[in-house]
């Protein structure tokens, strides 16, 4: 993808961010955390798209890096008490990074050895892998095991929540274009190629692992269970449904499959009149919303395999 | 010792189970090349298969019995069986030339269409899975007690892992089998019709699958839609283990997951017997990536 004007959609974004983080008192509660969940959506996808549409090495195990920043961010925060605005920001930037910067590690650590692996045996290894980490934070006492941990201060808001994903795909963008990024690519369309005119494969997937999992974080109140395999394969299917290695398709199927659930839950009526939401003209929706998103997630690999919003052709993923 | 020996039978149930659902990856594995992520919720669907089947039957013949047992064991493979082909010619054939990928998204979407359609229809609460089998007496030789259900399991599996050998081996459509996952096209060239044999080893798979539903939920009554993503997660594993596409791979890979994980279940770190088969797993792909018997590949530029 070319990305000319990288810099001035950065700014942008967090600039409107900024702005909206303004009127956030004037939003429906609920709608806002409805943002804040395609805001993390964004991050999630962008970040994850790096490794599967990008480097092309199928990864199932993104929310157990998410499950290692949201966790490390939130134990930071919790050491701290009620701040003023200015302090408490800092320190949410400060755990932020901090989360950022563990789930890279946690990323280096799985990436290293499983990268040697091919195919659909990487796929299945960082499945694993996601699966022991949340085993491994289940079996934590003092991050409240599988009783889950609460978060004491919900510092999330638009600023961050659109400000992080709008330097995720900044740093993704730029990183794809840059001379290391093209390594990316050749790493993806043929991995054999690639080895022969000297570049080591298993560096550049090492490296788009440890960047996919640095964004991975967020959240008021974490439990194991929240990051389990599911979670990994809804990331996985807004990079498929974008198309594969197709950023700005990758933000909308973002939004779209975040948004979608809560649409059709909101037409249903459950949300205003609970309890009757059997006699809600609608009310089938709500019962049968996961099915027919699953239904139309069958539907759109049968007619539209390349992704949802790709509409020129690309390198076809492998 | 007899410790020792009361857990490997615990494991060798319960591993049992797994190697029955692990057969099924494998052997679409084998012939697709693709992870046929759906493969779990069959294996649920077989164990509610059994748990509405089993009122209707005892109208039939009286339940608890061995022959009810095997009526309604039987029943549900042959559902699951026909559900398998079904969805196989729905989902999975139109997209048989496209990238593995999209395949692999279209399997998890009807994973996910199973378990929510299974919510909808059965409801989400777990359920009690009716009594099929008379309750023998727990025999108990030396310390050991066995349990007669354990012993079914081991049985049935035992039986069936002959069956499905017989029929790979020894019979046209197990060699039409072979040939397809061997070199389809030239399979193809050969005047083997690889729509019906593909068809045949879903039916196949997801009989088994349903056979291993019965006995979990022989096992442990408890049944609920989402109940096959655990079990068939790990039976995947145990298939890679193995070396995917390898049908003695996939029984021996069972029996270790379910042996190992029961061992644990044993210590003190009992809560993390879930995460151990993941971990056998990765340590296995570190060693030798194509698992314990399966062939190492050769790849062509």
């Amino acid at each position: 993808m070319k990305f000319r004007h990288a810099k001035t959609f950065l700014l942008g974004a967090i600039a409107l961010g900024f702005l909206a983080s303004l009127f956030a008192d004037k939003i429906n509660p609920y709608w806002l955390f409805i943002f804040y969940d395609i805001g993390i959506s964004i991050v999630m996808a962008v970040s994850l798209n790096l490794i599967n549409g990008y480097t092309g090495q199928f990864s199932l195990g993104h929310a157990g890096f998410m499950a290692v920043g949201a966790y490390t961010s939130a134990v930071i925060t919790n050491q701290f008490g009620n701040l003023n605005f200015l302090a408490a920001n800092g320190i949410f930037a400060a755990a932020l990074l901090a989360g950022g910067l563990a789930a890279a590690l946690a990323g280096l650590l799985v990436g290293i050895p499983t990268l040697r692996l091919r195919g659909d045996y990487l796929a299945i290894a960082t499945l694993g892998f996601g699966e022991i980490i949340r085993v491994f934070l289940q079996n934590m006492d003092t991050v409240g095991g599988a009783r889950g941990l609460s978060v004491m201060h919900g510092w999330t808001n638009l600023f961050w929540g659109f400000g992080l994903a709008a330097v995720t795909v900044y740093v993704v963008a730029s990183l794809v274009n840059s001379t290391y990024g093209r390594g990316f690519i050749a790493v993806h369309d043929d991995e054999v190629a690639a080895e022969a005119i000297g570049i080591n494969p298993t560096k550049y997937k090492v490296t788009a692992f440890v960047v996919g999992a640095l964004y991975a974080h967020s959240k008021q109140f974490l439990t194991p269970g929240g990051f389990g395999f599911m979670q990994s394969i809804t990331f996985v299917v807004m990079v498929i449904l974008g198309g594969m290695g197709n950023t700005v398709g990758v933000i909308l199927a973002a939004i779209l499959l975040t948004l979608l659930p809560e649409v059709l839950r909101k037409l249903s009526g459950i949300e205003h009149l609970p309890g009757f939401a059997a006699e809600h003209p609608l009310g089938w929706i709500g019962e049968t919303r996961m099915i027919i998103y699953s239904l139309l997630l069958i539907v759109l690999m049968l007619t539209r395999p390349q992704g949802l919003f790709s509409f020129k052709k690309s390198s076809a993923p492998k | 010792m007899t410790e020792f020996l009361q857990q490997l039978i615990n494991g060798l149930a319960f591993g049992s189970i797994l190697a029955l659902i692990a057969l099924g990856y494998t052997m679409v594995y084998g012939i697709l090349r693709f992870i046929n992520f759906a493969h779990g919720d069959i294996f649920m669907l077989g164990a509610f298969a059994g748990f509405y089947l089993a009122p209707k039957i005892a109208v039939v013949i009286p339940l608890p019995s061995i022959a009810g047992a095997i009526a309604v064991l039987f029943l549900a493979m042959l559902i699951c069986a026909a559900l398998g082909v079904v969805i196989e010619r729905l989902a999975y054939r139109p997209l048989r030339k496209r990238p593995k990928l999209t395949v692999l998204i279209t399997a998890i979407g009807v994973s996910l269409f199973l378990e929510y359609a299974g919510q909808f229809c059965f409801g989400a609460a777990p359920k009690r899975f009716p009594d099929i089998l008379p309750g023998l007496p727990i025999t108990k030789i030396g310390g050991l007690s066995l349990n007669s259900n354990q012993l079914i399991v081991l049985a049935v599996t035992l039986i069936l892992l002959l069956a499905l050998r017989f029929i790979v081996m020894k019979t046209r459509i197990g060699t039409a089998m072979r040939a397809v996952s061997f070199n389809p096209e030239a399979a193809a060239l050969m005047g083997v019709n690889t729509d019906i044999i593909i068809s045949f080893t879903f039916a196949l798979g997801s009989a088994l699958a349903a056979a291993a539903g019965i006995l979990w939920a022989v096992n442990y009554p408890s049944i609920d839609p989402l109940m096959g993503i655990l079990p068939g997660l790990k039976a995947f594993v145990a298939a890679v283990l193995g070396g995917i596409g390898n049908l003695p791979g996939a029984a021996l890979g069972g029996l270790i997951i379910g042996v190992v994980e029961t061992f644990v279940k044993g210590t003190r770190w009992s809560t993390c017997a879930d995460a151990i088969a993941f971990a056998v797993l990765i340590l296995i792909l570190l060693v030798k990536p194509s698992g314990l018997l399966g062939k190492k590949e050769i790849e062509k530029v």
